[in-house]
């Protein structure tokens, strides 16, 4: 059991022009379930190798623990890692693949078996011990990948976007095991994906790196509620944030015209062009007397539990599509008009040009 | 007839080759059927099959009959020219030196090409040192064979060295050696020879091989604590594995029908003959047409199995 921390942890490749990963500093609590998440070629991958030694750290430290691991082995870190493609080896049964690291570091034949089995009855996979990787389904390859990883009790999990190869069904059972199994063996874990809707449902706390840089670290409710600039805005929620361009004006939010309150505190500091940005659930339906944004419904997903109403707004500023969540079961088609507004604690504004929130 | 002349009708003949091939498609095309399709497939295979069966199954039955005749194919003689193979002093070392070939070229020239592979694998001159191993292939076994007869090349110790190795040892103070002639060791360098034309395939598809282990799962090692030699033995071979066997069979094929290396550098002498130079040295130089026949099907016997083995260990590289 062991915290993780990142100071300053930048990898540089050969021949870029700029760091992969930029000066990280994040801190893992000892048994805490952190996801990094960020687009693609944003820097995740590259922070979990150097924790897992796959990847050269070009500056900073990385400790587990007190322990300064920088510049250790991989084999010497106490970590263990599933790989995207699972990376088993072929040419191995499912509980040599398992034993094989237990095997290396010389652990006899008797405690590598039990361990084995106890990590295959844990993943329910002891009736496949004997076979090949080749002859076993996608699902089963993942849960051997995470048996090899379970086997060694190490200190810290790398996980490298382990379901992305798994179909959409199973991916989201496998989610909540993995979560669920992190959970009762208390292993830290870092867990790299590029789905924001696995990012907040797995994860204690979620990273979002772009381009190198931790843009904001926190449990993902909090991400959720008070995206720290205008990328995370964007990147956290499904569907995405609305994002209006306005202007400041008079302690309101100017968008082509309509104006939108804003809650005190980021009235005070906005100036010139700033964004808004309105959750899909938090547009309120209203009648055309009300003042509200006019929105042409092209689309309109309705899901059971909640409806989504996709549409335009010839009002200068607004997004090509405009998202609205809403509850009317039916009330709104294709083609007609909408009213929609929201209230001032629901808006989030930021500055356009720096994209730092202004908002509470 | 001079050569205009040939080429003249060179090209008649493809032409009407070209022809006849047009006129079976015409004719079969309008045939819209599976009767249709059939005809047509017969029809493009069946001078290649005539053709092979002219050229390899006629005399390869002819071959096997003529095994069991005696040495101007006049009578028969049941057994008799295998048993001569078997009880022989002369062919019975024909015999022993084949094995030595088989046993010694395929294992020590995969084993070479195996560690060169891995040694230069991602080094800096990498192609430039596997150009240098590759070269002795694209060399014939003719030339290859006259460059080591050089190499092996004998003189009185006092008098001036023209071989290499000769040169060398006395310089180091010693008597120089015949390695040609000297029995039994002439065998081996002999096959030193072919090893050294063999290396550079092996060497060549094992790389490929080496290469083409997913990088993830070298990782996956590395995480588990294997690096070096443990890493070569426990993910590197078992990874290469197929490649591994396609590479020995087909130098054990190419080693069994060796023959250029023993015509060109003793002609057979010096006790270094090997089956496929026994046969034609008895075929055609000692008109024993019964005997050389019978050598030949036992090549043919011990080269198949081979073969098959070693199409399907290629077919399973091919499917990973």
């Amino acid at each position: 059991m062991a915290s993780v921390t990142y100071d300053g942890a930048t990898r540089i490749f050969p021949g870029a022009d700029r760091p992969a990963v930029n000066k990280l500093d994040l801190e893992i609590a000892d048994g805490e379930f952190l996801v990094l998440v960020g687009p693609s070629g944003c820097g995740k991958s590259t922070s979990l190798r150097m924790l897992a030694g796959l990847e050269e750290v070009s500056e900073g430290r990385i400790r587990i623990g007190e322990r300064d691991i920088t510049d250790l082995p991989p084999k010497d870190r106490d970590i263990a890692m599933v790989f995207q493609n699972y990376a088993l080896y072929p040419h191995m049964t499912v509980a040599e693949n398992m034993g094989f690291a237990l095997k290396m570091a010389g652990v006899g034949k008797e405690e590598r078996s039990t361990r084995v089995r106890e990590a295959a009855a844990l993943l329910d996979l002891e009736q496949y011990l004997d076979r090949k990787p080749k002859a076993l389904s996608g699902g089963q390859r993942q849960r051997v990948a995470m048996g090899r990883a379970i086997v060694r009790q190490p200190q810290v999990f790398c996980m490298d976007e382990p379901l992305s190869n798994l179909d959409a069904k199973l991916r989201v059972s496998t989610r909540t095991q993995i979560a669920a199994l992190q959970q009762r063996l208390g292993i830290t874990t870092v867990y790299v994906t590029h789905d924001q809707v696995e990012a907040m449902t797995m994860g204690d706390r979620v990273a979002v790196l772009k381009d190198g840089e931790l843009q904001q670290v926190d449990t993902p409710l909090a991400l959720y509620d008070r995206p720290t600039n205008l990328f995370v805005a964007g990147f956290i929620g499904s569907p995405a944030m609305n994002l209006l361009a306005a202007r400041a004006a008079e302690g309101m939010a100017d968008i082509g015209g309509y104006r939108v309150p804003i809650d005190r505190e980021a009235a005070s500091r906005m100036t010139g062009a700033i964004t808004v940005g309105v959750r899909p659930e938090n547009w309120r339906l209203v009648s055309e007397s009300e003042g509200g944004l006019p929105v042409k419904v092209t689309v309109v997903e309705e899901l059971g539990a909640d409806g989504y109403v996709y549409g335009t707004c010839d009002v200068e500023g607004t997004p090509g599509t405009v998202v609205i969540r809403t509850d009317t079961r039916g009330a709104v088609s294709k083609g007609d008009t909408v009213y929609v507004t929201t209230d001032p604690e629901h808006v989030h504004v930021f500055d356009t040009e720096s994209g730092t929130r202004l908002s509470a | 007839m001079s050569t205009g002349e040939k080429f003249l009708q060179l090209l008649i003949v493809i032409g009407l080759f070209l022809a006849v091939m047009a006129v079976v498609l015409v004719l079969t095309s309008r045939v819209r059927s599976r009767v249709g399709e059939i005809l047509q497939t017969t029809a493009f295979l069946l001078p290649a099959v005539l053709l092979l069966a002219l050229g390899l199954l006629y005399p390869a039955i002819r071959t096997v009959i003529e095994s069991f005749r005696d040495r101007t194919s006049s009578e028969w003689v049941g057994l008799a020219n295998y048993e001569a193979i078997f009880t022989d002093d002369a062919l019975l070392q024909v015999l022993r030196n084949t094995a030595i070939w088989v046993l010694v070229t395929p294992v020590l020239a995969t084993v070479i090409g195996l560690v060169y592979a891995v040694l230069v694998d991602r080094a800096r001159f990498e192609r430039f040192a596997k150009a240098l191993m590759f070269m002795p292939m694209a060399i014939s076994l003719v030339g290859a064979s006259l460059i080591w007869r050089f190499v092996y090349s004998y003189r009185e110790t006092d008098a001036a060295q023209i071989g290499v190795l000769n040169q060398l040892l006395k310089s180091l103070g010693f008597e120089t050696y015949r390695f040609i002639s000297t029995e039994p060791w002439n065998t081996l360098f002999l096959v030193v020879v072919m090893i050294w034309v063999q290396a550079g395939f092996a060497m060549t598809i094992l790389s490929a091989a080496i290469k083409a282990v997913p990088d993830d799962i070298v990782e996956a090692a590395r995480l588990d604590g294997v690096s070096g030699w443990r890493m070569f033995r426990y993910i590197t071979v078992p990874s290469i594995r197929p490649s591994l066997i396609v590479v020995l069979t087909t130098i054990t094929i190419a080693t069994l029908k060796v023959f250029d290396i023993v015509r060109t550098m003793t002609g057979g002498n010096f006790g270094t003959s090997v089956l496929a130079y026994e046969f034609y040295a008895q075929g055609f130089r000692a008109f024993n047409n019964g005997l050389g026949a019978a050598l030949a099907v036992l090549l043919f016997v011990l080269v198949i199995p081979i073969v098959i083995y070693n199409v399907r260990q290629m077919r399973k590289v091919e499917a990973r």
